[in-house]
């Protein structure tokens, strides 16, 4: 079973990100969860979002307290949450930013793997909205290999409609050629 | 193509789950006032009126008062009638709810368990339910999402079965259960159609054959009323457990009143109900692996009390770790272990009960609680009052 917490900011989609990826992962004939950290619905408050993938039935609904991948969707969100607590010391962080994986880790101490994706730079020009959930959702599917461009195919359409789709879609595959993978 | 065409397991929200659910089962009349955590059920329902996809009255009352008041209405003029609500919203109705079973009316509602107020909270305990544990309705705690949807569906079957004719409340865990997405399989539908036939009813409010119902209820027949309903809900039993059967015949998936988990020479079991259960059941395959002999019972079906499914579920364990979900205001232990220890109290053999309150007003329950509480029983813990679980110190 793979543990991932996705950490954002209310409006950018990190519940959607985990809900995508579950139904993406269970559509796929894996079994999956999703769900958000609950609360009041507060745009732009940091909000943290949970998702377990596993081949075989998951039985706990616990939060995810160590998580082997975190998912940054919003880097402001490093200055006021500890992304990396109880991550895994063989774990590894996706962190949305133009900045160098070593950058990073000078700044903010992280001891484990880093990828690094500017998504919002993709998201701007793909999506033309500074929404980086899609994207960051190409990042991990590439370097955690939970899930191919085939697979969101179906998912992305179902949330999406055929009028935005095509572009998530293309958001999506964006990160997952163009993410930079530490070492 | 709708979701419920699928023949493989769909990734879907619990919520909106349980909304197709009622879409299988051709719920007639919806009448409910949105509150979290339930609001997403009755927000897809209207969707699915809306759309077409079912065809039903959708009745958008101003209050829960009125949600209740009307699917008694309904009900009572026959038809297949589906509300839910949460905390608060169920305080508000408790006025109607508790007149529902006298009038033997099969209405189905989801309670999305909430904390009540107050302090203010929207997030999971059983609180909500257990203000209103004595209404007489049938009440079942279900664990996940592929049971929700299944006991939607079971529920109208067992409400309307001409042996029962009782309310029927389907609890799910607010939020940890109804806000997440898993896989689900849905029964097809037509195979719902053969295992809930269309309701039909000669108990109901007829122009052409008049009959008034809910009249005063005089100290001459009160308790004759009152003692019928309870017979009545009691009676239900064996009707419940045919329900469960036939489904496990028809859609394969088997549900017991209680459930055990590893329970065969288990010293110490850990009593639960609702979605809890699972982190346990995993806190558990953990605690056997450290050869620790521990076992689960998970109460499914709360009302009626399934008292000697319990007794043998439990037969031969030292100890007994009740878990609630909820404060009795002055009172030293919690509903569901007050009822176990009063259960218990006539048997010669009994184990040693202890209570534990964990995961009040959304507080997460995670698989070191059922650890840490199976060593307190099994250390015969606090006696004569609960422990509370996971506070700040």
């Amino acid at each position: 079973m793979i543990e991932i917490r996705f950490h954002g900011r209310g409006g950018q989609g990190a519940v959607t990100s985990a809900e995508l990826m579950a139904q993406t992962a269970i559509g796929s004939g894996k079994y999956a969860q999703a769900f958000p950290s609950f609360g009041p619905e507060r745009r732009g408050a940091p909000v943290t979002a949970f998702l377990r993938i596993s081949e075989t039935p998951i039985r706990i609904r616990e939060k995810v307290y160590s998580p082997n991948v975190v998912v940054v969707l919003d880097p402001s969100v490093m200055n006021v949450t500890k992304v990396d607590a109880g991550l895994k010391d063989d774990g590894l962080l996706i962190i949305n930013s133009a900045r160098s994986a070593e950058d990073l880790r000078k700044q903010y101490g992280f001891k484990q793997k880093i990828a690094t994706i500017d998504a919002l730079h993709i998201a701007l020009e793909v999506l033309k909205v500074p929404i980086t959930n899609t994207v960051m959702m190409g990042s991990l599917a590439k370097v955690c290999g939970v899930a191919t461009p085939a697979d969101v195919r179906e998912p992305l359409l179902t949330r999406f409609g055929p009028g935005l789709a095509p572009r998530n879609q293309q958001a999506f595959e964006r990160a997952y050629e163009n993410t930079n993978m530490e070492g | 193509m709708s979701v419920t065409d699928s023949t493989k397991p769909v990734g879907i929200e619990v919520s909106l789950a349980i909304a197709e659910a009622v879409k299988l089962a051709e719920a007639e009349v919806i009448a409910a006032y949105p509150i979290t955590p339930q609001t997403h059920i009755v927000e897809h329902l209207s969707d699915l009126v809306a759309d077409g996809e079912l065809n039903a009255e959708y009745v958008p009352v101003e209050s829960e008062h009125s949600a209740m008041s009307a699917c008694m209405g309904s009900s009572a003029a026959g038809a297949r009638t589906f509300t839910a609500t949460s905390s608060q919203g169920l305080m508000l109705m408790s006025e109607i709810v508790f007149i529902a079973p006298l009038l033997r009316l099969p209405i189905v509602m989801a309670v999305a368990n909430r904390a009540i107020s107050g302090p203010i909270n929207i997030w999971n305990d059983h609180s909500d339910i257990m203000a209103v544990r004595d209404c007489g309705w049938i009440q079942m705690f279900v664990e996940n999402g592929q049971e929700a949807t299944d006991m939607t569906i079971i529920s109208f079957r067992i409400a309307e079965d001409k042996n029962v004719m009782m309310p029927f409340i389907l609890n799910l865990d607010g939020f940890t259960l109804s806000h997440f997405i898993e896989p689900i399989t849905f029964p097809p539908q037509n195979l719902v159609k053969k295992y809930l036939p269309a309701y039909e009813t000669s108990h109901k409010m007829d122009l052409n054959k008049p009959i008034s119902i809910g009249l005063l209820g005089a100290p001459d027949v009160y308790t004759e009323a009152r003692k019928a309903t309870d017979d009545a809900l009691v009676a239900s039993k064996p009707h419940i457990v045919k329900a469960l059967d036939e489904f496990e015949k028809m859609f394969g998936r088997k549900y017991n009143l209680v459930e055990k988990y590893r329970t065969e020479d288990a010293e110490t079991i850990i009593v639960t109900m609702g979605s809890i259960s699972e982190t346990a059941m995993t806190a558990i395959d953990e605690m056997r692996e450290a050869g620790e002999k521990v076992g689960l019972v998970r109460i499914r079906l709360w009302r009626p009390f399934p008292v000697e499914e319990f007794r043998e579920a439990i037969r031969g364990c030292k100890n007994l770790a009740v878990v609630d979900r909820h404060i009795i205001m002055g009172f030293p232990e919690g509903p569901v272990a007050t009822e176990i220890r009063a259960l218990m109290y006539h048997e010669e053999n009994r184990p040693k009960i202890t209570n534990f309150v964990l995961g009040l007003g959304g507080r997460d329950v995670p698989r070191d609680h059922f650890k840490y509480i199976a060593d307190r029983a099994k250390a015969e813990g606090r006696q004569g009052h609960y422990e509370i679980v996971g506070v700040f110190e």
